[in-house]
């Protein structure tokens, strides 16, 4: 099989080997991106020099005879929301077109610790906000399963490009579905941590109190090896959580006796597509057989949560995105006073989603309101928590839809933000709960990949990786290429 | 009519912590324009905010000097406005939950001690600083120096229980004394590191309901806070004798021209939309770490004072002066501890040394004469070494060379003549030289012994023991 259409572990295994060279599999990275970019338009910037160079040390590391890390060598991206130092990093915004950050995120440092390459910046909703990366100021990503649907958003580079095997791995960040959507659109397995598992220093925030990064890959195995690689306890982020990092591959069991699995009745809502409906109880009745057991329970704040996001996502970000004012870095407007200037900047600089989200946010916070929506949705988000607790006082995982239709056409839901809001319904309440899920292809349904989501208890992602392994293993899907240049 | 005079301040106090509150930068004071600076405290996209430890503490040591109680839970908010100076268009503070609340200190205005009340002292991060190019309204451009991004700051906000401008002065010299004895802030107002808003407004002597007040910035100096104040009373006054109403507003004090104008009024004034800053976690605040942190602060300035006054014998007034600053309250039982007799040291320090460091435009810690060399020089005047005359002029050799007393003593010979003898042949020389002042003496005229003594100085150059001169002249006349 053509390099780039391995898996991480499979290539680590040919490098350790030294059947192979990290240059080679960088290069064939490359040359696939070349083919195939055109149509998908997975990346706002590519580093072919910065890749090249790191996979030569990882080369000469492995030449020296050193022991080499998961991923060293090994091609990947970025999200663009995530800070390389000296490689622009935009958000898709025209804000930040020409932003170059002179610091590195932690991510980024513990990858290039790692010696993982990174292949470039993919394109993305901009600043994370968005469901089918039709919001990126630059250009939309396609669907590698369908170049004429969406690949979900707002990590819809990153899906992209894994499906597209224009990266081998890569970083995605979720603050209300935007790596679990876009994994399920894209049929690839995509993991949200746990709040504060993995840093979030030098990610560009959207929502603090929500956002997490973590990996999108082929299969369930790669993504065990990406989420240790970037898990852990970094003294530059007060928020993330001071626990040591299991060795997730260590969990990966194909099978699911012993586990307890609940369905939340809530997340199966109206208007949902039948067939989605149909692949996750299928999916259901698979971990049964293999030997999990099975009940309903119930959610009753679900259908709060939705609201609930969009007024705590919306707050922060007005908050968050008031550096953006041309003084110190990014897009500049011309005015002839202070104020004339910043509204200049910031009009120009910002797409007209951000803008409205920045004024839902500013409004909820405003005298006089802030009671009627901020308050009240720290109170219900405080019992869409308990939600969870009460569940999961009686099962392990939860299993439940990703969205509640297969990837929709480009320029489908643009003119409808409301609709487009609905695409987060079965993933938001996982990050206003703080806790880890992960989405994995559990079928088709015209073409298009189904998601299930499995969702796990706080620093529970070993469980949720055991169950998404067992299953994955009993299944062919992750072998599915998508139709994409072979056509 | 008559006025009550209400007033509440709201100071804010840089603290002396080596780095800023969020970020591992220097704090220090005057470094070249943004070099103090990193992705953090420019408020860079993605960076994150880490509490400095040390902020904390100061922040405790701060509420329990100042009787508050610490709360056991504590949290930053976010307070959002644009404005040039504040890269991220908000300030991390605190809002619901300050770190201390419900405190007081005493000050002693005419001779009455008041208790003023505290409202809270919360943590915040400073703002940088603008650079105009020439006025604010008339500037081509505005620069930006971000060394004071991120410098930690506590807003010390008390209740509105100050009557009047000499009280309020009173309050912010208290505070002041207070934050350098628990070494948090230097409290130069100078450079800054004190700063001083006043909330003030009037009402018909006897009513208890507040008038409406007005908020009066740019106060930069002790006498600045005194002043404004007074001119603020006297024009709000004025507004009300008219039949005039106050309005709601920020006003500013422009001390060259020495009043009070309009900032913006309370329909202009900012909607900060507070909310709890998701950067940080809340702060919980070990009781056991409380009770250490008020363990170590050390004797504060009202129970200096009392000291003082009891194991020493100092009045009120002494006392108070010594123990207003700690550095100089550490000079003077220092110099007690050398073995100065303490009133001598009392006196030494607020006269003859006090007038030298002012004159000098120094502070008691840049004294060119150590606490022991004072002592030793008080130690030669009790013993009559030197007379307390010549002392002051060995005072000044001292503050000029440094050098001890007994040295400068002996170099110029400058030790007191107190033999009789010695004395009693000078006296006579001048009896005789001076018929004319010795008639009149006799005559009754008590100052002519005055002119008798002044020559027997001359003669001796100062040295003779002034009331071994006095006693022989009378003998001998």
């Amino acid at each position: 099989m053509e390099l780039y259409k391995q898996t991480a572990h499979e290539l680590h295994a040919k490098l350790a080997a030294k059947e192979v060279s990290a240059a080679e599999i960088t290069a064939a990275v490359f040359d696939r991106i070349d083919t195939v970019e055109g149509k998908v338009r997975a990346y706002i910037t590519q580093t072919r020099d910065l890749a090249m160079a790191q996979a030569k040390a990882a080369d000469e590391k492995i030449a020296r005879g050193e022991a080499i890390a998961p991923l060293a060598g090994i091609p990947g991206a970025l999200k663009d929301n995530m800070c390389v130092k000296g490689v622009k990093t935009t958000c898709a915004s025209q804000i930040l077109a020409n932003f170059v950050p002179p610091y590195d995120s932690t991510v980024a440092e513990k990858l290039a610790a790692a010696d993982a390459v990174v292949v470039g910046k993919a394109n993305l909703d901009e600043f994370a906000m968005g469901s089918s990366c039709e919001n990126s100021s630059f250009f939309p990503t396609r669907n590698p399963w369908d170049t004429a649907a969406v690949p979900g958003g707002s990590s819809g580079g990153s899906a992209a490009a894994v499906a597209a095997a224009e990266a081998v791995w890569a970083l995605g960040s979720d603050t209300g579905g935007s790596i679990r959507q876009p994994a399920a659109y894209c049929g690839v397995v995509g993991l949200k941590p746990t709040y504060g598992r993995v840093s979030r220093y030098g990610l560009v925030a959207y929502a603090s109190s929500l956002d997490q990064i973590g990996p999108i890959t082929r299969d369930v195995t790669d993504c065990a090896l990406v989420l240790a690689a970037i898990a852990g306890h970094d003294g530059r982020d007060s928020t993330s959580i001071d626990a040591p990092v299991p060795d997730y591959s260590k969990a990966l069991v194909p099978d699911a006796r012993g586990l307890k699995i609940g369905l939340p009745k809530e997340y199966f809502v109206a208007g949902m597509d039948p067939a989605v409906e149909k692949a996750v109880y299928a999916a259901i009745d698979q971990l049964k057989a293999m030997g999990a057991e099975y009940k309903e329970v119930s959610m009753p704040h679900t259908e709060y949560a939705l609201a609930t996001y969009y007024l705590i996502a919306t707050a922060e970000a007005s908050s968050n995105l008031a550096r953006f004012d041309g003084v110190g870095f990014g897009h500049r407007g011309e005015g002839n006073d202070i104020v004339a200037m910043y509204k200049r900047s910031r009009t120009e600089g910002f797409g007209e989603e951000v803008r409205r989200r920045i004024m839902l946010g500013t409004y909820a916070l405003s005298s006089g309101y802030y009671d009627a929506y901020y308050l009240k949705a720290l109170k219900v988000r405080t019992l869409i928590k308990q939600d969870f607790d009460r569940a999961f006082g009686e099962v392990d995982v939860l299993v439940a839809p990703i969205a509640p239709t297969t990837a929709f056409k480009v320029g489908e839901k643009v003119d409808d933000p409301l609709a487009m809001y609905l695409q987060d319904v079965c993933t938001v309440p996982i990050n206003l709960a703080g806790l880890p899920a992960i989405s994995l292809p559990c079928g088709f349904a015209g073409g298009l990949p189904i998601g299930l989501q499995i969702i796990g208890r706080p620093l529970g992602e070993e469980t949720i990786l055991r169950a998404a392994y067992a299953f994955e293993q009993a299944n062919d899907y992750h072998r599915r290429q998508a139709p994409l240049g072979e056509v | 009519m008559e006025y009550e005079v209400v007033i509440g301040l709201e100071v804010h106090t840089e603290l002396k912590t080596a780095s800023k509150i969020f970020c591992g930068c220097s704090t220090s004071f005057g470094a070249e324009q943004n070099t103090n600076v990193c992705p953090v405290c420019l408020g860079l996209p993605g960076v994150l905010p880490v509490l400095n430890a040390k902020v904390l503490e100061f922040a405790v040591r701060t509420g329990l000097a100042l009787n508050c109680r610490i709360l056991p839970f504590s949290k930053f908010d976010r307070k959002n406005y644009y404005y040039p100076d504040l890269p991220k268009n908000f300030q991390t503070s605190q809002y619901d939950l300050p770190i201390a609340v419900d405190g007081h200190l005493d000050v002693e205005v005419a001779g009455e001690t008041k208790r003023i009340g505290i409202t809270r002292v919360h943590m915040e991060e400073d703002a940088g600083k603008l650079v105009h190019a020439g006025t604010i309204a008339k500037a081509d451009y505005t620069l930006v120096d971000y060394n004071r991004t991120g410098v930690p700051l506590l807003e010390i906000v008390s209740e509105p229980d100050i009557r009047s401008a000499e009280e309020a002065k009173a309050y912010l010299e208290k505070l002041k004394a207070i934050l350098q004895y628990i070494d948090v802030s230097d409290c130069k107002m100078e450079e800054g590191s004190l700063r001083c808003d006043a909330n003030i407004s009037l009402r018909p002597k006897g009513e208890t309901k507040l008038g409406t007040k007005a908020e009066i910035k740019n106060l930069n100096s002790f006498k600045a806070v005194q002043k404004g104040l007074e001119y603020e009373a006297l024009r709000q006054a004025e507004v009300l004798d008219e039949g005039g109403r106050i309005v709601q507003e920020t006003r500013s004090w422009d001390d060259a021209r020495g009043q009070t104008v309009s900032l913006r009024s309370k329909e202009q004034a900012h909607d900060y939309r507070y909310f709890p800053e998701p950067d940080l976690v809340p702060m919980v605040v070990d009781s056991t770490w409380v009770e250490d942190i008020r363990r170590s602060l050390p004797e504060l300035p009202d129970a200096r004072q009392a000291r003082l006054m009891k194991e020493y014998g100092l009045s009120g007034y002494d006392a108070g002066v010594i123990t207003a600053s700690r550095a100089m309250a550490d000079f003077f039982d220092a110099t007690v501890a050398a073995g100065a007799d303490a009133k001598a040291a009392a006196n030494w320090i607020m006269g003859e040394l006090s007038r030298h460091l002012n004159a000098a435009g120094r502070e008691i810690e840049e004294c060119p004469v150590a606490p022991g060399q004072l002592a030793a020089l008080i130690d030669l005047q009790a013993k009559g070494t030197v007379s307390g005359k010549i002392a002051k002029t060995v005072f000044e050799e001292m503050w000029a060379s440094g050098k001890d007393a007994a040295v400068i003593v002996k170099e110029q010979g400058l030790v007191q003549i107190s033999d009789e003898g010695e004395v009693v042949a000078i006296v006579e020389k001048v009896i005789a030289a001076n018929p004319q002042s010795v008639a009149d003496f006799k005559a009754g005229k008590e100052r002519a012994l005055g002119f008798l003594v002044g020559q027997i100085m001359k003669e001796t150059k100062g040295r003779a023991n002034p009331e071994l001169v006095n006693k022989l002249l009378r003998e001998r006349i």
